[in-house]
């Protein structure tokens, strides 16, 4: 692909049009305060290393690097930061006192240490993989592995599965009680006058069927339990604008609307399931009903 | 010049020198047995002393008889025992030598050693600490055998130690008394001053000769500068001043009378305060050499000659003054020793005499407070002699012999070392008039004060505490009194008959006899005369019907106070020693607290101050130390290219 | 235009990630910056190997991916456990071992 000591245009064309948007989801490393952003920008910029690296002759790297790093890798940090918490952002009020100047100007520094170690540098003459991929770069590859590095591989397979088993060994949790039954579970229900059946779907006789949006009953009553529990403590139950409109303005007025009504619906905090009782599932819309279905005695 | 027998014995010793050590090793083993066996030894333990000291003089005298025997160049025998410490190129071996003058020592020893243990049979009857007594003694015995017997002067250090350490231990044999137990160790201290030039005189001559026996060192001797010599002479007299209790070093003979009597009888009669004496006569061939140190030692044992007199003269403590008189006698003995070889001859003479009548006199006191009930204040006895007749009479035997009065013990070796005082060094005239003057002099008022003693005690009117009856003593301790006192009347005859001078000669580097600066019948005469004016102030002051004695000290004046004051040595020592030492140790104490400590703890206040600047470096943020790794990362990388530029 | 351009690109990287792991708290986004940093080196690795035209390098860098994958399994399961016990993932919070 490229014999020179310059690159092609095409290449450089690549370089140019790849690098920065490497570097610029890089920076999101930096600049950005919450973490799935982050993990995504971070995405961006692992496939486009997966470009490069097809553009320096080792497709088998490229698709790996596709492969484990944006599939496996940043898809696991996802997952645990859906674990800690999604929304979990970071502060940028620094507490460590000029740890952040330190760090720039100590970035900087190596910026110019690294850079000016490749500026006093003369490079060879780039040869190029072709010859040494033969036309098949993984098997060239696989070749290598399998011949030279073969011990290298059997000691890296042992590293990944003690790192396996560390992973399950560091996350495992021991239990302290027993297991509630079934059976134990209804009873409890029973004794406590709790919902026995499982709540609807969220959506449910809704205007929309997302997860965020509460079902209404038979009766046009909203059951705030089928949003899941996760949303709900986090507050992201949508504002039921979905709602009929007669049914949000005739039956509760925003002039006599209780003060705390209103802003707990929007906030998704009012509710759960353990305390809604039947309450929640039946019975009509009394005309005196004015506190709307959300608000709790 | 020198006597070649002396410098080195190469003779084969016969076969009761070679078996000589046991007379060392018969009192050494009776000690440790008595120490180790402990109560159970109760019963018998006196016995077993007594019988270790008798087979001692046994051995003893088998050797002395067989020397006898033997022609007189093959008597200095040295016999090797065993390899003691072996060093490459310079051994050390574990000998004794058996010659004339080791052998007097070893009689003296051996025979007023086991005159005081039968004696300390009857005197310590009623101590239940007796068994350990006579372990002590014992111990004493064998050490100071070991002393006079050892071939090297480094088995003489043991022997020297071996003898502190019996003296200590019995002078504070009743230690739960404070005052014994602090004169012990006074005693203890005053001999480990003597003993820093005993140190410095074995260093001298291992580093100057690289020999420490005898022969190695006499040898060595002949050969060496005048300087050298000097300088071990005067250590040899310092460490001879530290065990004799000869000025300045004499503050502790008297405190030692805190010792039970029969152990100061000991002390002075036969072991311990002559093996100062001793080391100056054995190191005759070094002093030969040394007119300086000679002249040292002259001065020094006249010097302690009149100090002890005039102290005795003021005691009214029987002990004490019986010990200023030692005192004064090993000031003769130090300054005849300090004369030459045959001044030394003369002193070793007055050494077994000495040894005799003090032993006696000694006993005698002992007797005394036996039957005085512990008392010791000469101004509450008087009449004794009719109560105790035996004590009586060989205190006069005792008495008569240091007076020198003929035919007594005393006369002939005390005279002879008067006579030897006033012989002059060539050149140097004054001296003999001098030495000559004081100790004559000296002589005149030993007999006043050894009269005022034996008045005080035996003559005169009773002066009694109502509680005391006198009484004769047991004989067991009567018998021992009355063999000493023989000694103190036939035993100055017996040695001159025999030529005692002559037998031990050859030991002894060779001399000349030099002729005093007065005419030798002259000075006899006026020292006679001395002592008779001596004794008869005394006699008239405290042994006449008329003369009265008060009960109490009278007033006196400034000399007399001060002699009651051991002529404020005390006073002396704690402002020259006690004070200015305390006084370095607590500067020394103190630089060690406030410098050393202080640079110490200093360094530590540094490195504490330091480690807590770096320690916050160590802020517990995982960041902070990502940073600093950067910036070293950064630091080696600029360098490396900086390298490469 | 050379392989410096490369080189230069993942200094660039590595310097992201090093400022991330100075400057950033949540450990998560830490822990990417360090990546970011084998990603660098990666791109570095490959550079050279097509320079000298020779599969080594890129064998090196397929084994840094193994080896990051291995570590991430491991880092990530470390923060689940830590914010479990502690409730955060802010990489300041867990100064125990300093006291």
């Amino acid at each position: 692909m490229n014999n020179g000591l310059m690159m092609t245009t095409a290449e450089q064309f690549l370089f140019w049009i790849i690098g920065p948007i490497i570097v610029l989801g890089a920076s999101a490393l930096l600049f950005s305060k919450r973490a799935v952003l982050t993990a995504c920008s971070v995405m961006v910029t692992m496939v486009g290393l997966a470009f490069l690296y097809v553009g320096l002759g080792s497709p088998f790297l490229g698709i790996v690097q596709v492969v484990v790093y944006t599939g496996a890798i940043m898809m696991l940090f996802v997952f645990v930061l859906m674990l800690v918490g999604v929304d979990v952002s970071d502060s940028f009020i620094e507490t460590i006192r000029g740890q952040r100047w330190a760090g720039v100007l100590l970035g900087l520094g190596l910026l110019v240490v690294l850079s000016g170690a490749v500026f006093r540098s003369t490079f060879t003459f780039a040869i190029g993989t072709d010859a040494a991929s033969n036309g098949n770069n993984a098997g060239a590859v696989a070749h290598l592995l399998f011949s030279d590095f073969a011990f290298t591989l059997e000691i890296t397979g042992c590293l990944l599965i003690i790192a396996a088993m560390g992973a399950v060994i560091l996350t495992h949790r021991v239990r302290l009680t027993r297991p509630i039954t079934q059976g134990e579970m209804m009873e409890i229900r029973t004794k406590r006058g709790m919902r026995l059946t499982p709540p609807p779907a969220p959506g449910n006789y809704a205007r929309h069927n997302a997860a965020d949006v509460p079902a209404i009953d038979a009766r046009g009553k909203i059951i705030e339990d089928s949003v899941p529990s996760a949303l709900r403590m986090r507050g992201q139950v949508h504002n039921l604008r979905g709602l009929p409109q007669d049914l949000l303005e005739d039956k509760v007025p925003p002039t006599r609307r209780p003060d705390a009504a209103a802003p707990a619906i929007e906030a998704g905090t009012a509710g759960s399931s353990d305390s809604a009782g039947p309450r929640d599932t039946g019975g009509p819309p009394e005309p005196g009903d004015t506190a709307g279905p959300e608000v709790k005695p | 010049m020198i006597n070649n027998v002396v410098l080195a014995a190469e003779v084969a010793a016969s076969q009761a020198a070679q078996m000589s050590w046991l007379v060392i090793a018969i009192p050494l083993a009776s000690a440790g047995l008595l120490l180790l066996v402990g109560r159970a030894a109760d019963k018998w333990g006196h016995l077993l002393g007594v019988t270790a000291s008798a087979a001692s003089f046994v051995v003893g005298a088998w050797a002395f008889v067989d020397l006898l025997s033997r022609p007189v160049a093959e008597r200095v025998q040295d016999v090797t025992l065993f390899k003691w410490i072996p060093g490459g190129t310079f051994d050390l071996n574990m000998g004794i030598r058996v010659d004339q003058l080791s052998l007097t020592f070893v009689m003296l020893v051996t025979f007023v050693g086991t005159l005081i243990h039968i004696y300390s049979i009857a005197y310590m009857e009623h101590d239940r600490d007796r068994r350990r007594f006579f372990a002590y003694l014992n111990l004493f015995v064998a050490a100071m055998l070991l002393l006079v017997l050892a071939d090297s002067y480094v088995v003489l250090f043991v022997g020297w130690e071996g003898v502190g350490l019996a003296s200590y231990l019995l002078i504070g044999f009743w230690n739960h008394r404070l005052e014994y137990a602090v004169a012990a160790k006074k005693a203890f201290v005053a001999n480990r001053v003597g003993d820093v030039g005993m140190i410095v005189a074995m260093m001298i001559m291992f580093s100057q000769f690289h020999a420490l026996s005898f022969a190695g060192v006499f040898e060595a001797a002949e050969h060496a500068s005048g300087a050298t010599l000097t300088l071990i002479g005067l250590a040899l007299l310092l460490a001879a001043c530290g065990k004799s209790a000869q000025f300045p070093l004499q503050s502790w003979l008297g405190d030692a009378m805190a010792g039970p009597t029969p152990v100061s009888a000991l002390i002075h009669a036969a072991t311990m305060v002559t093996a100062g004496v001793y080391l100056v006569v054995r190191s005759g061939p070094i002093f030969e050499h040394t007119p300086a140190a000679r002249l040292a030692v002259v001065t020094i044992g006249a010097i302690t000659l009149l100090y002890g007199a005039i102290v005795g003269c003021a005691k009214d403590d029987m002990k004490k003054a019986l010990a200023a008189s030692t005192m004064s006698q090993i000031g003769y003995m130090m300054l005849a020793a300090g004369l030459g070889p045959v001044g030394g001859i003369f002193a070793i003479m007055h050494l077994v005499t000495h040894g005799f009548f003090k032993a006696g006199m000694f006993l005698g006191a002992g007797s005394v407070m036996h039957a005085m009930k512990d008392q010791v204040d000469m101004r509450r006895f008087g009449a004794l002699n009719k109560a105790m007749k035996v004590t009586w009479l060989t205190f006069m035997m005792g008495w008569l012999a240091i007076l020198g009065i003929p035919p007594f013990a005393g006369f002939f070796s005390k005279d002879k070392i008067i006579e030897q005082a006033f012989v002059a060094p060539e050149g140097q005239v004054w001296q003999g008039w001098v030495f000559g003057l004081v100790a004559m002099f000296g002589a005149g008022i030993t007999a006043f004060y050894m009269s005022r003693l034996f008045f005080m005690v035996f003559q005169g009117k009773a002066r009694w505490t109502d509680e005391q009856h006198p009484h004769e003593s047991p004989g067991l301790m009567t018998v021992p009194m009355i063999i000493l006192s023989l000694g103190s009347v036939f035993l100055g005859l017996i040695l001159t008959v025999v030529k005692f001078d002559e037998y031990l000669a050859p030991a002894l580097v060779e001399g000349h006899h030099g002729e005093p600066v007065m005419n030798a019948y002259v000075i006899m005469g006026a020292t006679l005369a001395l002592v008779v004016i001596g004794a008869w102030i005394a006699w008239s002051k405290f042994g006449s019907a008329k003369a009265v004695v008060p009960t109490l000290p009278p007033a006196a004046d400034g000399l007399v106070r001060a002699a009651r004051e051991d002529l404020y040595q005390d006073a002396i020592n704690d402002a020259l020693l006690v004070k200015p030492g305390q006084a370095l140790v607590r500067g020394a104490t103190k630089t060690d607290d406030d410098v050393v400590d202080g640079a110490v703890r200093g360094l530590a206040w540094v490195f504490q101050g330091m480690g807590s600047l770096v320690s916050r470096i160590q802020n517990g943020y995982a960041r902070s130390y990502a940073a600093t790794m950067l910036a070293g990362v950064i630091l080696l990388a600029a360098i490396v290219l900086a390298g490469r530029m | 235009m050379t392989v410096s351009a490369y080189l230069i690109l993942a200094s660039v990287l590595f310097t992201i990630g090093t400022v991330t792991v100075m400057v950033r708290r949540n450990s998560i986004i830490v822990f990417m910056g360090v990546e970011l940093m084998l990603n660098a080196a990666n791109l570095a690795f490959l550079a050279f190997a097509r320079m000298w035209g020779n599969v080594d390098g890129q064998l090196a860098a397929f084994f840094v991916m193994v080896v990051a994958a291995a570590e991430v399994v491991v880092g990530l399961a470390i923060i689940v456990s830590l914010f479990r016990t502690r409730r955060t993932v802010s990489v300041d919070d867990e100064n125990l071992l300093r006291h």
